[in-house]
């Protein structure tokens, strides 16, 4: 978990450096539910990613060196500059991620057929956000799994946002009983309690690996960087007056045009944007759902064991970033 | 040499490459009633009915591919692509490309395609231009039954992900499940050469993407797929009867596209006719165009294709799609 953490804190550095070109999605704030889950895995275990695989990919094996160099388009990265930190591919692993949101559900069925041919008893599992469930893919997916009986583990991590709307106001039901109206037995857990993770995802996939058909986890959790690095609405939760500053004026002249809505729509308008805002920084600011900070209160290691184990992490990851940030053979200035 | 119908020699092809290769698994909608043989033959394993969920079952046979099987997928018509097209488009082509050459996809979409049975503009598009367009997909459209064979073995052995696309105008099997449905009430011009023909004994694979000349000619060059070649053909011996003599080309793959061979002939003939079952917009008809400008030619071109959504009423179907005398009307000009 802790290593999954410092290596997305300097995969952010770099993005913020200009280093990492596009979007960045990190998993800051769900290690509790990677690691709880992809604990139980083996080898001939397969999983299917989303867009915020990077992770999941390390937690399976794959070098941090091979993730990072991937994330900075690097020849020497996992697949060779050619995919980027949305669609990271480890054969040797049987990991795979996608960047269209929903894909992991249908990829995972794929990988648990071929699991119940070639390699009975092992399983797959599927990674995505709660606003994956709103895809037709995925439902199918659930589908598709409970028909075929596939050892397939759904994990659903929820932080409540589908990118910058709030997933209840675009979602009907409860995904639990979806799932369950789908075929599909599950459960909800606290994804910032790894334990919590780790003693559901077990029973479920025990299960899966007896042949008795897929589960489906739904861990709450809290991303502090939100859907992507550099968030717009977080950058204005975070810095309301600096954020919205331009926005003011393009915002008062919509909401005093002469044509459009009525005057009541048009405060409504506003007043559910502001609600927007407010329950970003009520929900997704602040650290009490920490899962690295929860655990380490919980194991109570002493701290000077925990200061070694701490820069023994760091500098691992520090000899991995040297790693992938090492300037091409014959290059310049290495990959930018 | 053996003589089989279109449907069979897909079916007797199939068989031999699973009776091979263990790993060759059935699964798409309907598959143990349409593929009986197959089902009673290999069993319940290996030829599943899916739901109808097209995104589901295809994007499990991106991952059953990647992680060991050989599947072949079945949409009942490639017009159902639509529904999935992320599975191919988004995920089967990118797997190779994005994994830096390191993971390979190889599975096989089967699927009917094609008019002139009165199933109307939804259920009888070829598209296989739309399909050609995206990179990392491979897209054939065999005319006879040999071809038919001989491709699917080579689309069975392929790495990378193949659609292949069979006639429903040629297969009698489509052609009774969505035409006749047992009545002896309707009938269709099908073509003899491509309903029934010889086969060889044991499956060969034939090369994706090598044209097969059906004729040579030194007036003009008809190049198409499916069942516009046919009509070529029977346009290409009237024409002959005029003293006009012309080539007819059978493209057999539309990914990858045997540009050479058109090239080569038409350098000789100095004319060509496209003739395509697909919309003449962005497609195979252009595509040829272009091969012959970047070749440095600059010939005679027409081309025979659909112009709008195929209609319903049979005698304006009959118009839409390539017919013998659009063909002959087109080399005329072409010759004048």
């Amino acid at each position: 978990m802790l290593v999954c953490r410092r290596v997305e804190e300097a995969i952010a550095v770099l993005w913020h450096d200009g280093r990492i070109s596009g979007e960045m999605h990190l998993g800051i704030g769900e290690e509790g539910i990677n690691a709880g889950v992809l604990d139980h895995l083996g080898e001939g275990d397969a999983v299917a990613l989303d867009h915020r695989g990077t992770a999941g990919m390390i937690l399976r094996g794959v070098g941090i060196a091979a993730v990072v160099g991937e994330c900075l388009g690097s020849p020497r990265g996992l697949c060779g500059g050619m995919g980027g930190h949305m669609h990271l591919y480890s054969k040797e692993r049987l990991a795979a991620s996608s960047g269209i949101v929903g894909a992991a559900g249908p990829a995972a069925c794929g990988f648990a057929l071929a699991a119940q041919h070639l390699r009975p008893g092992r399983i797959a599992v599927a990674f995505f956000g709660e606003a994956a469930m709103n895809q037709g893919m995925l439902m199918e997916a659930m589908n598709l799994a409970a028909a075929w009986e596939l050892p397939v583990l759904f994990v659903c991590r929820d932080n409540g946002m589908a990118i910058t709307t709030p997933s209840p106001s675009v979602t009907g039901g409860d995904l639990e009983e979806r799932a369950r109206g789908l075929g599909v037995p599950g459960t909800t857990v606290d994804g910032a309690d790894v334990e919590s993770v780790w003693e559901a995802a077990r029973g479920m996939i025990d299960r899966a690996r007896g042949g008795r058909g897929p589960g489906f986890l739904r861990a709450t959790c809290v991303r502090p960087d939100g859907h992507f690095l550099g968030d717009p609405l977080l950058r204005i939760a975070r810095k309301p007056l600096a954020e919205l500053r331009p926005r003011i004026g393009p915002l008062a002249s919509a909401a005093t045009a002469s044509e459009g809505a009525s005057i009541g729509e048009r405060v409504a308008g506003l007043g559910e944007i502001a609600s927007i805002l407010g329950r970003v920084a009520r929900t997704q600011l602040g650290s009490g759902r920490d899962p690295v900070a929860r655990l380490r209160n919980r194991l109570g290691i002493p701290s000077d064991a925990l200061a070694k184990l701490e820069s023994e992490v760091e500098a691992l990851v520090a000899t991995a970033m040297e790693e992938a940030l090492r300037p091409e053979p014959g290059a310049g200035t290495g990959a930018g | 040499m053996r003589e089989m119908t279109y449907a069979r020699a897909i079916e007797d092809a199939l068989a031999e490459a699973m009776e091979a290769d263990e790993r060759v698994v059935v699964f798409g909608e309907d598959v143990r009633a349409l593929r009986m043989n197959l089902f009673v033959r290999f069993g319940p394993r290996r030829v599943r009915n899916a739901p109808i969920s097209e995104s589901a079952f295809l994007g499990a046979a991106v991952g059953a591919a990647m992680a060991g099987l050989r599947p072949v997928a079945e949409l009942i018509m490639i017009d159902f692509l639509a529904v999935a097209a992320d599975a191919l488009v988004n995920q089967a082509a990118k797997v190779e490309a994005f994994s830096g050459g390191r993971w390979k996809v190889p599975m096989v979409l089967r699927a009917g395609c094609g008019g002139g049975y009165g199933d109307g503009g939804q259920h009888e598009q070829a598209l296989w231009g739309w399909l050609a367009h995206v990179p990392g997909i491979k897209v054939v459209a065999p005319s006879t039954p040999a071809d038919a064979g001989g491709l699917l073995t080579a689309a069975i052995a392929d790495e990378g992900p193949v659609v292949f696309l069979e006639h429903q105008l040629l297969s009698e099997d489509w052609l009774d499940y969505l035409g006749a449905g047992g009545r002896t009430t309707v009938s269709y011009d099908v073509p003899a050469a491509g309903r029934r023909g010889e086969v060889p004994d044991r499956w060969e694979p034939i090369p994706l993407g090598e044209a097969a000349v059906c004729r040579t000619g030194s007036d003009l060059t008809i190049a198409g797929v499916g069942v516009g070649i046919h009509r070529a053909a029977e346009a290409a011996s009237l024409l002959a009867g005029e003293g006009l003599s012309a080539s007819v080309i059978d493209l057999r793959s539309l990914a990858p596209l045997d540009r050479g061979a058109v090239v080569a002939d038409v350098r000789r003939t100095g004319r060509l006719l496209v003739v395509d079952e697909d919309y003449r917009d962005f497609g195979l008809t252009g595509e040829l165009a272009a091969a012959l400008l970047e070749a440095g030619l600059a010939p005679r071109y027409a081309r025979v294709a659909v112009e709008g959504t195929i209609p319903f009423d049979p005698a304006r179907e009959r118009a839409a799609l390539p017919s013998v005398e659009r063909i002959v009307s087109g080399a005329r000009r072409l010759l004048a």
